[in-house]
């Protein structure tokens, strides 16, 4: 399954190389990490998504991270509500013939363009991994040249549904 | 009164201070009272300051060596082992201890030298990113990049090295920060707020566990190294006979309960007694008190305690549930949750019918050995701990007679047993025995090797001499790399490949050209008039002792195998 994982972590040299260390040698699947800085002065935040076999297996990954010096807090938002974005820039082949074919693909999932060349175009999109995912399925018998995602980035929205109260991985 | 020295007096003239006198002197703050070190090109300005130290300094003859001996020390003492190795191939040289620390536990302090931060990046002059090579078997790792940063860095490193769980800790210095000079700081505090180890139990997981061991009828303590870091063993004692509680230890653990206890059961796990294994795998209430379910320990998991309500207390809460499923998780210092434990004076099991069980198997199931007229390896152990009234230190290299001395010196006392358990490090053995003859001076300490371990790390023989460390060598020497010749029995059809030594040095002559007298032990009698003769004098010596060259070591869980599979459990 997969799960989104929010880190707090501190801004010292090398906390990136910790993190991905940790997740090659403990032999977790990762899909994306995405890192910048917070909203607190010397702290980063880390948003993972990662693949798990099992809850057992998302425990490990949790309490691990949270053994790192450097980690702060560790949360598995992917039950919460959450705001979950992801941006993708993907240059697709286009000429004269196809290009508004390409353009009443875009509005639907308001994405926009970004640069135009005599045999290409620059679409930026943003939303959640599935959107994007649709998206670049729908685009890619055009012809796909390039193509750049930043991986999830993503928070707890400001209001939680009563029921849904954090689950601290902590088993004290 | 503070003794007036140069740093006292620099500080009180405000004038500059260089980043290795800062370093030393955060080393006097933390009582280091020994260093393994080996200076080159980056450490040269440490070097320098050291010239002047009061510092125990000790020049291992391999930095691996160094490291060992300070893994050695810490074991024995409880206290960090402090290293010092300069850039590129003094660093690279130290992996295997840190790795091996990191696998154990044991707290280290290692300073690396390292080029010059203006050149760091381009490939320089014994340049090694040693930062990366070690961050996955360090519990953490520093580059210094500012000199006013070395007294906090090293207050943290301490810090973080003995707390919580135990660990090695690498602080990488490039040479210009040690050569280069700074006001003398102010005293910084240490911030880490991503690092704080839980104590104390939680009150509830405590009470859970009080009434699980009341109602078991098969209860076992399984008792790990983690009692020795937290130095519970006289809580161990007293919580196992407030509750009539049998206990077994891991490799590691061994010396946390006293081996002649009634309640001792035994060494668990692949080389373990069968009684112990037994215990484990018919317990229903399994206490795990800081042991990390090791595989060598469990075996098969799938057949691990397959009956058992499973208690883990530990301090490192990634141990939880990581290998074996937990139902009374308690996150804690062993000493704390013992004292807890004790304080709430539970109605104790009743389980005579268990208590049977296991003193019938212990009757029925000791170690054993077939006596041959060969001089069997068992009997050089019993012999040991027979000449030493158990009071040795007792070091071992990794192999068939690592196994035999876990199997057969039993430790009446903590930190008097010192092995590389997690990584299984051949070459551990010699130069950990520095350590702990510097960390124990009054300790016999018989530093026990195999023929092919004894040779990873020969280079120690001289500062044995050196130090005049009154180190008892043993080499159980049965020309084989014993261990690997005996799987190859078993499982591999007898094709003992690369196994067995064609050549072998004179290892008395070897002692003899190092300054350490050395004696060839071929028989029972011979072994006794000459443990009588060296085992008690003040001089380092060397045993090559001739051991039966087919002897295994039995009883054995197979790999695959469950604790109750186990084999050449009986004559
Ligand atoms: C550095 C290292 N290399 C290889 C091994 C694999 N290994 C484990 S035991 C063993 C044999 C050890 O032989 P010896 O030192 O003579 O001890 P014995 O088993 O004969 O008592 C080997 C090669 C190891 N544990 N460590
Ligand atoms: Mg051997």
């Amino acid at each position: 399954m997969k799960r989104i994982i929010t880190l707090t972590v501190m801004n010292r040299p090398g906390v990136l190389n910790r993190i991905t260390n940790l997740f090659s040698k403990r032999n977790y699947n990762i899909e994306s990490i995405s890192v910048g800085y917070s909203e607190q002065e010397g702290m980063s935040r880390i948003t993972c998504v990662v693949h798990v076999e099992n809850i057992g297996v998302l425990e490990q990954i949790t309490k691990q991270l949270n053994k790192q010096i450097d980690v702060i807090k560790v949360m598995d938002i992917t039950e919460q509500s959450i705001v979950a974005r992801e941006l993708a820039l993907i240059k697709v082949v286009s000429n004269s013939s196809t290009r508004n074919e390409i353009y009443s693909l875009i509005q639907p999932f308001r994405a926009s363009v970004i640069d135009v060349s005599k045999d290409s175009l620059v679409i930026q999109l943003t939303g959640e991994s599935d959107k994007i995912e649709a998206f670049i399925e729908l685009i890619k018998p055009y012809g796909i040249k390039e193509l750049a995602r930043t991986g999830t980035t993503a928070f707890l929205r400001g209001t939680q549904k009563p029921s849904q109260a954090i689950k601290p991985y902590s088993i004290v | 009164m503070l003794q007036e020295t140069a740093f006292t007096k620099m500080k009180a003239e405000n004038e500059p201070i260089s980043g290795a006198e800062l370093m030393l002197e955060a080393l006097k703050k933390e009582q280091v009272e020994v260093i393994f070190g080996y200076p080159g090109g980056a450490v040269l300005p440490i070097y320098d300051k050291l010239y002047d130290s009061k510092i125990l300094h000790i020049l291992p003859r391999h930095e691996q060596g160094g490291i060992h001996a300070a893994e050695g020390y810490s074991r024995v003492t409880g206290k960090p082992g402090v290293v010092i190795a300069t850039s590129g191939p003094g660093a690279t040289n130290i992996i295997t201890g840190l790795a091996d620390a990191m696998m154990d536990s044991l707290p280290l302090i290692v300073f690396t030298g390292q080029v010059a931060t203006g050149v760091i990046g381009t490939d320089a002059f014994q340049e090694a990113d040693i930062l990366g090579i070690t961050t996955p078997i360090t519990k953490y790792n520093y580059q210094v990049r500012s000199i006013e940063d070395i007294p906090r860095i090293v207050k943290e490193a301490f810090y973080v090295a003995t707390s919580g769980r135990p660990g090695p800790v690498l602080i990488d210095i490039p040479k210009d920060i040690a050569a280069g000079t700074a006001k003398v700081p102010e005293e910084q505090e240490i911030v880490l707020p991503g690092y704080q180890p839980t104590v104390q139990p939680n009150y509830l997981q405590i009470r859970k566990l009080t009434e699980a061991v009341s109602r078991a009828k098969k209860p076992v303590i399984l008792a790990g190294a983690g009692i020795l870091f937290a130095e519970a063993y006289e809580e161990l004692k007293q919580y196992a006979e407030q509750q009539n509680l049998p206990v077994v230890h891991t490799l590691l653990g061994l010396g946390g309960f006293p081996a002649e206890h009634p309640l001792f059961v035994g060494l668990a796990g692949m080389h373990g007694c069968y009684t112990a294994n037994m215990a484990l795998y018919e317990a229903d209430l399994l206490i795990n008190i800081g042991a990390r379910f090791d595989d060598r320990l469990t075996g098969n998991l799938q057949h691990f305690a397959p009956n058992a309500t499973v208690a883990h207390i530990d301090i490192d809460p990634a141990e939880i549930g990581k290998n074996v499923q937990t139902h009374i998780p308690v996150v804690a210092d062993a000493k704390e949750a013992l004292k807890q434990l004790i304080a709430q004076e539970g109605k104790p099991p009743v389980h005579q019918e268990w208590m049977d069980t296991l003193n019938a198997w212990k009757a029925e199931y000791p170690f054993f050995y077939k006596e041959d007229g060969r001089l069997k390896p068992q009997k050089v152990m019993e012999m040991l701990y027979e000449k030493t009234k158990g009071e040795a230190v007792v070091v071992t290299d990794v192999g068939q007679h690592q196994m035999w001395a876990a199997q057969y010196y039993k430790f009446s006392k903590a930190n008097r047993w010192v092995t590389s358990g997690g990584l299984g490090t051949m070459g551990f053995g010699l130069p950990a025995s520095i350590g702990a003859q510097l960390a124990s001076p009054d300790s016999i300490v018989l530093s026990i090797s195999g023929d092919g371990g004894f040779q990873m790390c020969t280079q120690e023989l001289a500062v044995i001499r050196e130090q005049n460390l009154p180190i008892k060598i043993i080499i159980l020497n049965n020309s084989s790399l014993g261990m690997v010749r005996q799987w190859q029995e078993i499982f591999y059809e007898s094709r003992f490949s690369h196994s067995k030594f064609s050549s072998q040095p004179d290892f008395v002559k070897l002692a003899d050209a190092y300054g350490i007298k050395g004696y060839v032990i071929e028989d029972e009698a011979q072994a006794e008039s000459i443990f009588n003769e060296v085992l008690t004098n003040n001089e380092p010596v060397l045993l090559d002792i001739r051991i039966d060259p087919d002897e295994n070591v039995y009883p054995m869980i197979a790999p695959g195998k469950g604790h109750h599979e186990m084999v050449g459990v009986k004559p």
